[in-house]
């Protein structure tokens, strides 16, 4: 199935940043209510508005944490501001795939969760 | 014994979807082409609406949705039709208890006992009337195979308690539960007792008297009927009594500008047009499962559990929750395959045409009592069979292959 990429599966078994931040600037939660995937987002911002670090905890499926590790890799050295201008497509592409409509909620989870920090 | 290979062929739905292994009757169960047919020849050959016209179409429209009241009657075995009200389904016949008989009867302190197994159906009215009157909901503790401590409900119980609303069989578990100790049990104190049978009435012959429950609710969909009508019995007695919740058309015999005087048992619950067709295609799906003899159901799906947890349990890594005692358990199964997310497993499944349902399936409070946030689940109805087992065990060890376990 062409969904669940090698990378996919990779970053399922092994999530990136998958730890709390100790002293976050920023944290927000978000949850999937159909399918009980939970995720709680920190960030660490410096000055100037750009982000030092990024994590994530909570559970879900394969496609909320390969999305949610990915996410939380790519959006260091970038501003909060940036981020919020973000699309599905930017997560469709670092999944390297599209999402079906009952999968969408899954992988947008962790960037709609994301920019809801404030 | 039934050829239900036969049964299978009058659904519509496998000709057009030939691949289709439906594993989520629990959900909503798939239509035969005779309910499909009775709904279509009510909107083809009759149309009217009911208990109005002075003409041959609606009194035609009328002894059809009225013969559904019948059927719905004998199903159950209530006393009565007057003791049949036809409502969109298990969660408004719950509503229309909770807010309407509760709303009259509930007072600051009363008790109201639910179970832990309970859908969010039997929850939620039921938080939003304690919290209107003031009253206090108490749970039924589960064991850790999914089944009801009655020892539990017997300390529950004290002058308080007015209300024990609790679920036949768990749409998460398939657990079947002794309802009928608990409604004794319950009348002994004195306090009503409301069943939700959204999930047995599809799967088992139910007998209202004998049973001699106050309230019991139910849904058409998941028995071979359409969307949108379901069923409240409740006894004439306490019928009488409850004034309705929803006032206005054919629901009064008598108004004025300022009065007005309710109709006859059951129609001053019915207010505004019924929902004609959806009662008519209930109907037919009685009938039907009563060709087929509620008792040929039930064992077809106790077969199908056997079958299903035997070949279940080789899987590696598999963690069944719930009774896993065919005996005890109805239509459901819930489950998890260690490091696959059942959410993950259900798209895998999917890719396969096999369909199941993944995640709290409405009983957020049960998966917490299991430990867990999610879980797959598949569920039977008449047309599955031992084949449909099969499909899904090959492709549960695809998703273990696609997830390297």
């Amino acid at each position: 199935m062409e969904l669940y990429r090698d990378i996919i599966i990779e970053l399922y078994k092994n999530p990136l940043n998958k730890r709390k931040i100790a002293g976050a600037t920023l944290k927000a939660s978000g949850a999937n209510v159909t399918c009980g995937d939970r995720i709680r987002i920190y960030l660490k911002i410096d000055k100037k508005g750009k982000i030092l670090d990024a994590s994530f905890e909570g559970s879900g499926c394969a496609i909320m944490t390969a999305s949610a590790s990915l996410l939380t890799e790519k959006v260091k050295g970038k501003t909060l501001n940036e981020i919020k201008k973000w699309k599905d497509k930017k997560i469709f592409d670092f999944l390297g795939t599209e999402l079906s409509h009952t999968r969408i909620k899954c992988g947008l989870l962790p960037l709609e969760t994301l920019q809801q920090c404030t | 014994m039934k050829d239900f290979a036969k049964i299978k062929a009058q659904f519509p739905i496998f000709k057009s979807n030939k691949k289709l292994v439906y594993l989520d009757s629990a959900a909503t169960a798939l239509k035969p082409k005779c309910v499909i047919d009775a709904i279509n020849d009510y909107y083809t050959n009759c149309g009217a609406n009911v208990h109005r016209g002075m003409y041959d179409l609606s009194e035609k429209a009328t002894d059809m949705y009225e013969g559904a009241r019948k059927t719905v009657q004998k199903f159950i075995n209530a006393k009565s039709e007057r003791e049949i009200i036809f409502t969109s389904g298990t969660t408004e016949s719950i509503n229309f208890v909770a807010l309407g008989w509760g709303g009259q009867n509930l007072k600051s302190g009363d008790e109201i006992i639910l179970s832990a197994l309970e859908h969010h159906s039997n929850l939620l009215p039921w938080q939003k009337i304690a919290k209107e009157k003031n009253c206090v909901i108490k749970f039924v503790d589960v064991d850790k195979n999914g089944i009801l401590k009655i020892d539990h409900f017997s300390k529950l119980m004290s002058r308080k308690t007015k209300i024990v609303a609790l679920t036949h069989v768990s749409n998460v578990l398939g657990t079947i539960n002794p309802i009928k100790k608990f409604i004794q049990k319950a009348h002994a104190i004195s306090a009503k007792v409301l069943i939700d049978a959204a999930q047995s009435a599809p799967h088992m012959s139910l007998d209202v008297q004998s049973l001699d429950c106050d309230f019991l609710a139910f849904s058409g969909h998941k028995m071979g009927g359409p969307t949108g009508v379901g069923v409240l019995y409740a006894k004439e007695k306490i019928l009488e009594t409850t004034e309705p919740l929803f006032t206005g058309g054919s629901m009064t015999i008598e108004v004025t500008k300022n009065h007005a005087k309710w109709n006859d048992l059951p129609w001053k619950f019915e207010a505004g047009t019924p929902k004609v067709a959806e009662v008519i295609g209930l109907g037919a799906a009685i009938n039907w499962l009563n060709e087929i003899g509620m008792d040929e159901v039930r064992s077809h799906d106790e077969k199908l559990i056997e079958f299903a947890l035997q070949e279940l349990k080789k899987i590696k890594g598999i963690r069944l929750y719930g009774p896993c005692n065919p005996k005890i358990q109805s239509g459901t199964i819930s489950f998890n395959l260690e490091g696959v997310h059942p959410h993950d497993l259900a798209s895998i499944l999917n890719s396969e045409n096999i369909a199941i349902r993944a995640g709290h399936h409405c009983c957020m409070p049960l998966m917490e009592s299991l430990n867990t946030e999610a879980t797959a689940r598949i569920s039977f109805y008449i047309y599955n069979t031992e084949e449909d087992i099969k499909k899904l065990v090959l492709a549960i060890n695809k998703a273990k292959k696609i997830f390297v376990i």
